[in-house]
C-alpha cells in the first residue's frame, strides 16, 4: 500500500523533495504539499484504491504525512 | 439621543456610529481626493480603544466577537470605504494576534495593543509568487535571538502609518514555499523603501505603494503556528468576513442614497409614486440578501472559532471562499442599481447623491485577492467536498 501511496505522491503531490527519501512520518506539507495539490493527490488515491474519502476525513491532518494516509486508507478498506 | 437616554454602556456599535458621523464622513471626500490616510479617523478610534476590541477583557480589551467587529467596519464604511477597510486590515492581524501569539514577545504586542493601540499591517504578497500570498520566495535568517527579513512586497497598505508589519515568509533559507511563518516587523526595526505609488480608481485613503521592507527583531516576534494553519482557522476567514463588510456598509451607503432620492421624489409630487420607488423594493430586495449572508457569516465564525475541526472542513473554506466572492459582485451590482434609481443626480460628483466614490471603490472588491484565483480554489475544494 506504501508504495501505491508514494506512486500518487510523486506524481500529483508537486513536492519540492524526492518523494523516496522522504520518512514516513515526514511532513508532507513541509516538504511543498499544498492546499491545492492535496486536492489531486486526494483525486489520484480514490482512483488509485477505488475509495470515497467521507467529509470527516477531507482535513489537512489526513494528508499530513504518509502514514497518517495508509492510516485514513486502512480504515477506508476496513469499513 | 441625549446621554442621559442611554442607560447600557455604549457598544462598540454606538461609538462606530458617533466617531463614523463625526469625524469619518467629514473627511471622506479629503481623503479619497488627496489619498491620504484618514488619521482623524485613526486618532478618533484609537482613543475610544477601538483597535484592541478583539483582544481579550482580562488582558485589557473589550473582548469582542467578530461579528462585533464586523458591524463596526460596516458602519464606517457606510462614510468612508478607506477607513473601513483600513480598520478591518488591522483588526485582521489583531484577530491572528490573539489567537495565535502566545510567545513573550507577542503577548507584549498584545499589551502594546491594548495601551498604545498600535496600528497593525500586513505584507502577504511578494513580487514573483504570481499572487498566491500562501507561498513566499522570501525567507526568514535567524541570528542568534534575532531574525531577519528582506521581502520585495508590491503592495502594504498603510505601511508607512502602521506600527507594526505582520510578514509573511518562508520558515528558513531551506524551506519549501509554501512552509511559511508569519513575523511581526514592529516599526522601529523596519525600513521601508517605496518601490511604487498609490493612485489608483479607489480605496485611495488605504495608501498601499510598494515597499522593499527590511527587518530585524526578537525572533519571538515568530508566530509559532504554521502560517498554514493561521491562515485557515483566522486569517482567511476573518479577512473574507471583514472585508464583506466594508462592501457590505458600501453598499448600504448607496441603498441610503437611492432612498432618500426616491423619497424626495415622492414628496414633490404627493399621490404620485415616483418611477425610482419600484426600483428600490426590487433592490432591497438584493440588500437584505446581501446583509443576511454577510452577518451570518460572522456568526458562523463565532460559533465555530474554537471548534479546529470544524475549521479545517472544506465545507468551511467553500463557505469562505465564496461569501468573498459573492459579496464583492453584489456591491458593485448593488451601486449601480443605486446610480439607475437616483439617475443623473448620483452621475453628478456635485450632488448629494452622488455615486462616483462608491462606484470606484466598489471596483476595487473583485481584485483585492483576484476572484478568478478564489473561484479557482473553490472550484479545486468541490472536486471533492462531501455536502
Amino acid at each position: 500500500m506504501e508504495e501505491r501511496i508514494r506512486e500518487v505522491l510523486v506524481q500529483h503531490g508537486r513536492l519540492g523533495v524526492d518523494v523516496a527519501a522522504l520518512g514516513d512520518q515526514a511532513d508532507l506539507y513541509e516538504a511543498g504539499l499544498t492546499s491545492h495539490s492535496s486536492v489531486n493527490v486526494m483525486l489520484g488515491l480514490e482512483d488509485a484504491f477505488d475509495v470515497e474519502f467521507p467529509e470527516r476525513l477531507l482535513r489537512k491532518s489526513t494528508f499530513s504525512s504518509v502514514n497518517s494516509i495508509r492510516l485514513a486508507l486502512s480504515e477506508l478498506s476496513s469499513s | 439621543m441625549t446621554s442621559q437616554a442611554i442607560r447600557r454602556e455604549p457598544t462598540i456599535v454606538d461609538v462606530a456610529i458617533a466617531i463614523g458621523a463625526d469625524v469619518v464622513a467629514p473627511a471622506a471626500g479629503a481623503v479619497d481626493v488627496e489619498a491620504r490616510f484618514p488619521r482623524e479617523a485613526f486618532d478618533a478610534l484609537a482613543q475610544e480603544g477601538l483597535l484592541s476590541a478583539l483582544v481579550p477583557r482580562h488582558l485589557g480589551g473589550r473582548g469582542s466577537s467578530i461579528s462585533e467587529v464586523a458591524l463596526v467596519t460596516e458602519e464606517l464604511a457606510r462614510h468612508c470605504s478607506s477607513t473601513a477597510m483600513v480598520f478591518a486590515m488591522h483588526q485582521i492581524q489583531a484577530a491572528c494576534l490573539v489567537r495565535h501569539g502566545r510567545t513573550p514577545a507577542l503577548l507584549n504586542l498584545t499589551r502594546d495593543l491594548v495601551e498604545r493601540q498600535l496600528l497593525l499591517a500586513s505584507a502577504t504578497t511578494e513580487l514573483g509568487i504570481g499572487g498566491d500570498v500562501r507561498t513566499s520566495t522570501c525567507a526568514v535568517e535567524r541570528d542568534g535571538p534575532q531574525f531577519r527579513l528582506t521581502k520585495n512586497a508590491p503592495v502594504i497598505s498603510y505601511g508607512s502609518h502602521a506600527d507594526a508589519i505582520f510578514t509573511t515568509a518562508r520558515r528558513d533559507a531551506d524551506s519549501q514555499p509554501n512552509d511559511q511563518v508569519l513575523v511581526v516587523c514592529p516599526k522601529e526595526s523596519v525600513t521601508l523603501e517605496p518601490t511604487s505609488l498609490w493612485d489608483t480608481l479607489g480605496f485611495r485613503g488605504t495608501c498601499s505603494p510598494g515597499f522593499l521592507l527590511s527587518a530585524t527583531g526578537d525572533a519571538d516576534l515568530i508566530f509559532e503556528d504554521p502560517y498554514g494553519e493561521m491562515s485557515a482557522h483566522t486569517m482567511l476567514p476573518v479577512s473574507h468576513i471583514l472585508w464583506s463588510s466594508v462592501w457590505l456598509g458600501m453598499a448600504s451607503a448607496a441603498v441610503d442614497k437611492a432612498r432618500r432620492f426616491v423619497r424626495s421624489a415622492a414628496r414633490s409630487r404627493p399621490g404620485t409614486t415616483p418611477p425610482g420607488a419600484l426600483r428600490l423594493a426590487e433592490l432591497m430586495c438584493a440588500f437584505q440578501q446581501f446583509e443576511q449572508s454577510v452577518h451570518g457569516a460572522a456568526r458562523q465564525y463565532d460559533e465555530i472559532r474554537d471548534n479546529a475541526d470544524a475549521l479545517d472542513g472544506m465545507n468551511f473554506a467553500v463557505t469562505m471562499n465564496t461569501l468573498k466572492v459573492g459579496s464583492s459582485m453584489t456591491v458593485v451590482d448593488i451601486v449601480g442599481r443605486a446610480m439607475l434609481i437616483v439617475g443623473i443626480s448620483g452621475y453628478r460628483e456635485d450632488s448629494e447623491y452622488s455615486l462616483g466614490r462608491l462606484l470606484r471603490d466598489a471596483h476595487g472588491a473583485a481584485l483585492m485577492v483576484n476572484n478568478d484565483r478564489i473561484l479557482a480554489n473553490t472550484a479545486q475544494l468541490l472536486l471533492v467536498a462531501k455536502d
